[in-house]
């Protein structure tokens, strides 16, 4: 198969928000599904117990807003409101549960909305420890085994240390499937398009894990059998953009405009963790240890000490990148609250920056290509009279 | 001795509260005093005060800016400074007020921070606040992460986690910056006069059960939190502070008296409401005068709650002090799920026997307003009280839009009406 049908197929899944997919696979394997928010879950503890854990990341530019109008202010981010949209048309009926992760109060709120709205789902706020001690370790563990014994009432399907294991092993494979990805991206950037890599993140959320990493092995050896010319664009990092997504239609229009995007923090739950999770005696440990010391720096988690930013320059340097575009979705707080600490950080490191915002459903993509085409202008203006 | 002296008391006392704290932290460096930045909900004023510190709280800080009319300012500081629109204004109020000069809300400067005592309640903005005064101070930093009550209690496993972080991490850093040992008999004795000032705090707010209520339990509300949910709670000056205010009280109730206003006193009530959200700050005046002109007084209320919800039995209990510093962080208000918060609400409506529910969303704020139409959607159908919904800011005076906010506001009052005339 070659990039494009793969391509075509991720395009569809993301598309699709019926989630027919999750329908089919329900059907084939008699299986529950649980819904998850950004950022990040442990969603080997899910499969663990049988369960296909389904990314949610709100209705794109696809959803027509018509009741989510109701339920929200009018300065707040756009994910709530496409979400509880996607719940009240029943598109989310197909999900036996919902997850939402501690990232910002929004989804926070956005919980206890989820309890009343939906009173006979199984629902649950996942406190994370923002604290990286015993304390929060001893907390986490807790929090986790807590999760594991409703996720196995849920399904019926007890997620014995076997059955962790071999689901730590499947997402360990992902993560380095993935890791390739992103590698050859950086190394090769005309042989991965960013908004081919996008959309294969983006069927990560829905497709089980197993079948995902067979797609991206696929799509890895045909890549690297492709044809595709360098250009003289400039290299630069993507961040902010963890929580709600930007539409395909700016990813494109970021990538056309003179910029290869060689990092950046889009659907980052798939890579939160830097390194593979142990297998052993203790998998659900593992999982908690891997959470507390083994992750990427994001504006929702907390950064001890005085090395904030000290990621960002890290991720400039080692993929060689030439300058950072901050993107962040409106009124995201953690995310524009974060910029000014990154920027510092980069000013100091002598790197290059460009910020804006946008919205899910935004449609002012020319606005933010000519944005990006300035930016990797001035850079290459810049880098000639260095 | 009349009802105007009677109220001029309280408000006399807290002035003087505040003046002296203001200029003990003006002359902290030449005393020796550590001083200590900490947010307000949830705050651990006691465990602070025992190790002899003193506590600044931006919160309050940025609301007094609010108030004073320097917060347009200082937000577009912050603006030019590169913080975007978007964002809490808190925050930014804030940072613009360091850069030009940290000047207080009495005038005076304000000491930088020994410490900032990051206690994490019922906000996430709170982590990026602390996380650029970190920048800005390079002072320590510690963090009390305080787990949500997610199914609407506290769970022993949250109530533990947070115990053994005062006892493993805020101990410590507070023992370090202050160079002093723990004494715990003066953390009881704190915690024991905080609990007495919490009692006399209650009676004041279920005064406002009688007809006509003698408190603005919002308005005049946020004044009666000033000393409980800040520098003085634990002290004997707090104690004092509510007892007085009792005695005001009670006197008011006595006479048949309505709240003291500053357009004079509200005698007569048309109509009783809840409020939910916090105020705004920039034209906090205007705002009371658009209730005070229809005889609404405002008889319950959900942000005098942000530091406590003593109502529902909590106090500080000196024989648990950890586990009471930890009940008192988990119980604050905006740290409740949204059921939980809907629940609060209706239980309002019902015991101070309010005709309507006000909603005052914060454009800065998520944590109080993400979610918020869907509650008085809820409530609307649990009480079958009207609501009204309205949008401004805490300390952005460019998100009051005063006539917007009186039309919508005098529609509302209109239908109040006919709802009355229909029953
Ligand atoms: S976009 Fe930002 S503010 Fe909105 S839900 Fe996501 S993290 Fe929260
Ligand atoms: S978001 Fe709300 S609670 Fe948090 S700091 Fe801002 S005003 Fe305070």
């Amino acid at each position: 198969m070659g990039t494009q049908d793969i391509i075509d197929r991720c395009e569809r899944i993301y598309r699709d928000l019926d989630f027919g997919y999750v329908h089919e696979w329900k059907a084939r394997t008699g299986g529950k599904a649980v819904g998850f928010m950004p950022v990040y879950v442990p969603r080997e503890l899910i499969h663990a117990a049988g369960i296909l854990p389904v990314g949610i990341m709100g209705g794109g530019d696809d959803v027509e807003i018509i009741r989510g109008d109701a339920y929200f202010q009018s300065y707040i981010c756009h994910i709530p409101r496409s979400t509880v949209e996607l719940g009240l048309a029943g598109k989310l009926d197909v999900l036996d549960g919902m997850l939402f992760p501690a990232i910002c109060d929004v989804i926070r709120n956005l919980s206890g909305m989820w309890q009343m709205m939906f009173a006979h789902k199984y629902v649950r706020y996942l406190d994370f420890p923002q604290t990286f001690n015993d304390a929060g370790r001893e907390f986490y563990r807790a929090e986790m085994a807590e999760l594991l014994v409703d996720l196995e009432a849920l399904s019926g399907i007890q997620a014995t240390p076997e059955r962790l294991n071999a689901s730590i092993a499947l997402y360990n494979a992902n993560r380095r499937a993935l890791a390739e990805l992103y590698d050859l991206r950086s190394a090769e950037p005309q042989r991965v398009p960013t908004s081919e890599l996008y959309l294969l993140l983006r069927a990560g959320n829905v497709l089980e894990v197993s079948e995902h990493t067979a797609m991206l092995q696929q799509y890895l050896a045909a890549a690297r059998l492709s044809q595709r010319p360098l250009r003289d664009n400039v290299r630069v990092v993507a961040t902010g953009l963890f929580c709600e997504q930007p539409p395909l239609s700016m990813v494109r229009a970021m990538e056309n405009s003179g910029c290869y995007i060689v990092d950046d923090d889009w659907v980052l739950g798939a890579r939160y963790q830097l390194h593979d999770t142990a297998t052993g005696a203790n998998p659900l440990g593992a999982i908690v240890d891997a959470y507390m010391s083994d992750t990427v720096a994001t504006a929702t988690r907390y950064v001890e000490g005085d090395d904030k930013g000290a990621f960002l320059v890290e991720q400039v340097r080692s993929r060689n990148a030439e300058g950072v575009i901050f993107a962040a979705a409106s009124f995201c707080d953690p995310a524009l609250l974060d910029r000014p600490m990154g920027q510092k950080a980069l000013a100091d490191a002598g790197i290059p920056y460009t910020a804006f915002t946008y919205s899910e459903n935004t449609g002012q993509v020319q606005v933010i290509k000519e944005q990006a085409g300035t930016f990797a202008d001035s850079i290459k203006l810049w880098g000639a009279v260095a | 001795m009349n009802a105007e002296v009677q109220k001029e008391e309280s408000m006399v006392l807290q002035k003087k509260m505040i003046g002296e704290h203001f200029e003990t932290l003006s002359k902290s460096a030449e005393n020796g005093r550590k001083v200590v930045y900490t947010f307000v909900p949830g705050n651990l004023n006691e465990l602070i005060l025992a190790f002899d510190l003193l506590p600044v709280h931006p919160e309050v800080n940025a609301l007094q800016s609010g108030m004073r009319k320097l917060s347009g300012d200082y937000i577009q500081e912050a603006e030019k400074q590169g913080h975007s629109e978007d964002v809490c204004t808190y925050v930014k109020c804030d940072i613009g007020m360091l850069k030009k000069g940290n000047i207080g809300p009495t005038g005076e400067k304000l000491p930088p921070p020994d410490l900032l005592l990051l206690s994490y309640t019922g906000c996430f903005t709170f982590m990026k606040w602390f996380e650029l005064l970190k920048q800005e101070y390079g002072c320590p930093v510690v963090m009390l992460q305080v787990p949500y009550q997610a199914e609407g209690k506290i769970t022993a496993s949250q109530r533990e986690f947070v115990a053994r972080q005062l006892r493993d991490v805020v101990v410590p850093a507070l023992e370090e910056v202050s160079g002093k040992k723990l004494d715990e008999d003066r953390l009881k004795e704190l915690l024991a006069s905080s609990a007495r000032a919490e009692d006399d705090l209650v009676y004041v707010w279920e005064s406002a059960k009688h007809k006509p209520s003698p408190i603005d339990a919002y308005f005049g509300g946020v004044y009666y939190i000033g000393p409980i949910f800040t520098a003085f709670r634990g002290l004997p000056s707090c104690e004092a502070y509510y007892r007085e205010l009792r005695r005001e009280v009670d006197f008011r109730i006595a006479h048949g008296m309505g709240p003291t206003t500053p357009e004079g006193e509200l005698r007569q009530q048309k109509y009783r409401i809840v409020v939910e959200g916090p105020p705004n700050w920039t034209s906090f005046r205007d705002f009371w005068k658009i209730f005070h002109d229809e005889g609404v007084v405002m008889v319950a209320s959900t942000y005098t709650k942000v530091g406590g919800l003593y109502e529902q039995g909590f106090r500080h209990d000196p024989a648990r002090p950890f586990e009471t510093l930890a009940e008192y962080c988990l119980g604050c208000y905006t740290n409740r799920n949204l059921p939980a918060r809907v629940d609060i609400i209706a239980k309002y409506v019902e015991e101070y026997e309010a005709d309507g529910i006000l909603f005052n969303s914060i454009k800065s704020c998520n944590s109080f307003s993400a979610g918020q139409l869907m509650m008085l959607r809820e409530l609307e159908k649990r009480t079958g009280k009207a609501g009204a919904f309205i949008e401004s800011d805490l300390v952005d005076p460019r998100y009051f839009s005063a006539a917007n906010i009186k039309n919508r506001l005098e529609s509302y009052f209109q239908m109040l009406e006919a709802k009355r005339q229909a029953a």
